[in-house]
């Protein structure tokens, strides 16, 4: 195993270039950004536009995705899928009004699929379609392969829809640097993440949902307090309630219009607003079109939406209460969302806190942005290095126990990674079997938390009841997502865990997507895994050669020779490699020759970490 | 340094129960900044499984002796005195008629806040004077770690019993 450890501000690998992404994978729309320069800016595509929504059109002849996809929902019913960002690790029972979707929703196994008339498609596949796109752009923009990427998704995201997050990435062929809450970005784009500490609030109200999150700064450690917030209120409804407003104005007779007509009207009700949020005093409304119809006032648009304007603030105090603070308390209000360029919005904000929030990034960007700085420092460039980003579970996750009572057994809140352990017994004698649901909540009965998973420790040693002990540790990942491992303790028998998630994909199906292989030829993906297992190989020698310069004297001489000789060999292998797996296998064979260096060379850093801080101190 | 040193030795801090808040968090802070998986990132997966147990391990540590309660269960078990494994006719008999007494009063007072204010009051005082016991005995020449264990495992109730008496007036008000 290799360690490359390297000093603060100081770049492991300065001259190999890595096109490290953020990626904000949104409910209406997408976006991927990057550090140029020094500056993280959002990537465009070939138009120049930045924001690609988050549709797919399954047609007869393959996927489209974004605009086109988008421009066609009316006109092909039954081929547009938008929104799936909701159905991702849910269960049909989990989605509100599926009735209301212009889509047929099918119950499957666990996760919901999506019936097109072109096909039934996971959310995971749709969700990859998205990103596939956004890999692509940044791909081209460089001209480079890309090295990962930094995904969001939102704070109250369970393990099961960080998982099926990860596996679209993964179908998308994108390397995971890490997940990260969507307001954890916004506060790192505005960068709060350098030396503020305190309290902040980031309200983020998009197309069709408003969040909002009560954050804890203090050394680096970002701590969501509370979350809150309406899946189903958004700029869209603002659009609505001008266009029905506008309807008993002027009379506009829309119980005769068709769905292409209704359309229609709420995309001059969209420009109308969103003329209205470029601070103008007035807007003129249109018709379909073109004619004016007649002049809206901000006082007005603000008077037919104040309702809408109040349930975000209604969400707003419902965080504050839940993370014990109040308005006073807060240091700063980060705006989110491109439906908080309305003045009537920032205004209620200001006032609630007393304080003007901070607006001067582009709202629909700001996610992606400090998705992309935290891209850029993972990747190994030079940035803050006494920055780190520290998580925390958003749902405490336990073990339904008799009676269907659940035993927490990863509090909420706890800062990641974290493993925990608890022993359970069998309650039969000769018992061989035994099953676990783990479920994620806070309630204290199963049924009404989220099941997430069903194991089944099997190969347990007959013994008497409650002779047996079966440690079963949980670890959850800076990421947020969950493993479970189980051991028999008085045999040392390891159980072998049958998962069984509740609304993911199986590897086994995940297997298959990616065999699907979707938008993806073949010898491309061959020719992709052969290139990033090269990368792999020359970053471990050129890692493995630097740690013997640097903690070579930790080893034995023999030891040294045979650790310079395996990285040499490898070198070599990986110029004439043809076949990625073989390649991966002499990856895993210098890793594995490694392993002890590193342990020894870990343990010298952290002597070391902390030495180095009492000098400090004493100074 | 390794993965099984015990919670003062990885922040080196000295063993006992008194703590400096800011030594604990820089010393954390310190870690993790050497050894978060996210410092690891592309170096294989073993790399990351390494950081992740020194990260988990430092996580767990904090976690532990940055609470009172555990900190000091922590320091009796070092002691060889495990507050958590003594049973329950450990408990001195003066302490269960006490906390019975108590329990019975939370009852009645339900729904009253002046009652519960009163009781709140009464709890705390013996909280803190346990409190206070604890941390003699166990920063003493020699540490008496018997002695807090006993007082670390009456805490354990009355903390338990503070919560529900905070819930009821958290429902009342």
């Amino acid at each position: 195993m290799l360690l490359q450890i390297s000093e603060p501000g100081q770049s492991p690998d300065p001259h190999q270039r890595r096109v490290a992404v953020g990626i904000d994978l949104g409910t209406t729309h997408s976006l991927v950004a990057a550090v140029r320069h020094g500056v993280a800016e959002c990537l465009p595509d070939a138009q120049g536009r930045m924001l690609l929504p988050s549709a797919v059109r399954a047609t007869a002849q393959g996927r489209v995705v974004g605009h086109d996809a988008l421009a066609a929902q009316v006109q092909a019913v039954g081929e547009v899928v938008t929104s799936f960002k909701r159905l991702m690790g849910r269960g049909l029972a989990d989605v509100p009004q599926p009735e209301r979707l212009p889509y047929r929703l099918l119950a499957g196994q666990g996760m919901v699929s999506v019936e097109t008339d072109h096909g039934v498609f996971s959310p995971v596949q749709l969700s990859a379609e998205v990103l596939a796109v956004l890999r692509q752009r940044a791909e081209d923009t460089f001209d480079s392969a890309l090295y990962g990427a930094v995904i969001t998704v939102p704070a109250y995201f369970d393990d099961a829809q960080r998982q099926a997050t990860k596996d679209a990435a993964q179908l998308a062929g994108i390397n995971v640097l890490r997940l990260i809450n969507e307001p954890t970005a916004a506060a790192i784009a505005y960068g709060l993440d350098e030396g503020s500490e305190g309290l902040y609030v980031i309200f983020d109200l998009g197309g069709g949902t408003f969040d909002v999150s009560v954050l804890r700064l203090q050394r680096g450690l970002f701590e969501v307090l509370a979350t809150a917030g309406n899946t189903q209120l958004g700029g869209d409804d603002y659009d609505m309630a001008l266009l029905d407003w506008l309807i008993s104005q002027h009379q506009l007779g829309a119980s005769t219009w068709d769905a292409a007509q209704r359309s229609a009207w709420m995309r001059q009700a969209r420009r109308c607003k969103e003329a209205l949020s470029e601070a103008q005093p007035h807007a003129t409304m249109l018709t379909p079109s073109g004619e004016a119809l007649g002049q809206v006032t901000l006082n007005e648009f603000a008077q037919v939406t104040a309702a809408l304007t109040q349930a975000t603030l209604q969400s707003v105090r419902q965080a504050l209460k839940d993370a014990q603070v109040s308005p006073q308390d807060i240091n700063g209000v980060v705006m989110v969302g491109g439906s908080t360029r309305m003045p009537s919005v920032r205004q209620a904000v200001a006032q609630l806190f007393g304080t003007e929030p901070l607006t001067n990034l582009n709202p629909d960007e700001v996610v992606a942005l400090g998705a992309a700085r935290q891209a850029h420092q993972l990747a190994g460039y030079a940035g803050d290095d006494n920055v780190l980003l520290l998580d925390v579970t958003p749902l405490t996750l336990g073990l339904e126990t008799m009676g269907g009572v659940v035993e927490p057994i990863v509090p909420r809140n706890s800062t990641l990674p974290i493993a925990k352990a608890q022993e359970f017994t069998t309650f039969q004698d000769g018992q061989t079997a035994l099953a676990l649901h783990v479920v994620q909540g806070e309630r204290d009965m199963a049924s009404d938390c989220r099941s997430l998973a069903r194991f089944e420790l099997r190969g347990i040693p007959p013994m008497a009841a409650g002779a047996a002990r079966i440690r079963v540790t949980f670890t959850v990942d800076a990421d947020g997502l969950l493993q479970v491992e189980a051991l028999e303790q008085t045999s040392g028998t390891v159980a072998r865990v049958e998962v069984k998630p509740s609304y993911g994909l199986s590897d086994d199906e995940l297997a298959r997507m990616l065999q699907d292989g979707f938008n993806q030829a073949q010898h491309d993906k061959q020719a992709r895994a052969l290139a990033q297992a090269q990368v792999d190989a020359k970053r471990l020698v050129q890692a493995t050669h630097s740690a013997l310069a640097q903690d070579g004297a930790l080893l034995p001489e023999a030891q040294r020779h045979a650790l310079h000789q395996l990285a040499n060999d490898l070198a070599a292998q990986a110029e004439s490699a043809t076949d990625a797996e073989a390649l991966e296998q002499a990856v895993k064979q210098l890793n594995h020759a490694t392993e002890d260096f590193a342990a020894q060379r870990m343990n010298q850093t952290i002597g070391q970490a902390l030495s180095g801080q009492h000098v400090e101190s004493i100074k | 340094m390794n993965l099984a040193d015990n919670d003062f030795a990885l922040f080196q801090l000295p063993l006992q129960f008194s703590l400096d808040q800011s030594s604990l968090e820089r010393a954390r802070h310190a870690l993790q900044l050497r050894c978060h998986p996210d410092r690891f990132v592309g170096q294989g997966e073993a790399a990351q499984r390494l950081a992740m147990q020194w990260s988990v391990r430092i996580n767990e540590a904090y976690a532990r002796l940055r609470s009172p309660l555990s900190r000091a269960v922590y320091l009796c078990q070092l002691a060889g005195h495990d507050p958590q494994q003594t049973g329950s006719a450990a408990l001195p008999h003066e302490l269960l008629m006490q906390h019975m007494q108590w329990r019975e009063q939370l009852d009645a007072a339900q729904g009253q806040a002046q009652a519960l204010q009163a009781l709140r009051n009464e709890v705390q005082s013996d909280q803190q004077r346990r409190w206070h016991e604890v941390a003699q005995a166990l920063d003493g020449q020699p540490p008496q770690a018997q002695r807090a264990a006993e007082q670390v495992r009456a805490l354990m109730f009355v903390e338990k019993l503070m919560a529900e008496i905070s819930q009821q007036q958290e429902a009342t008000a």
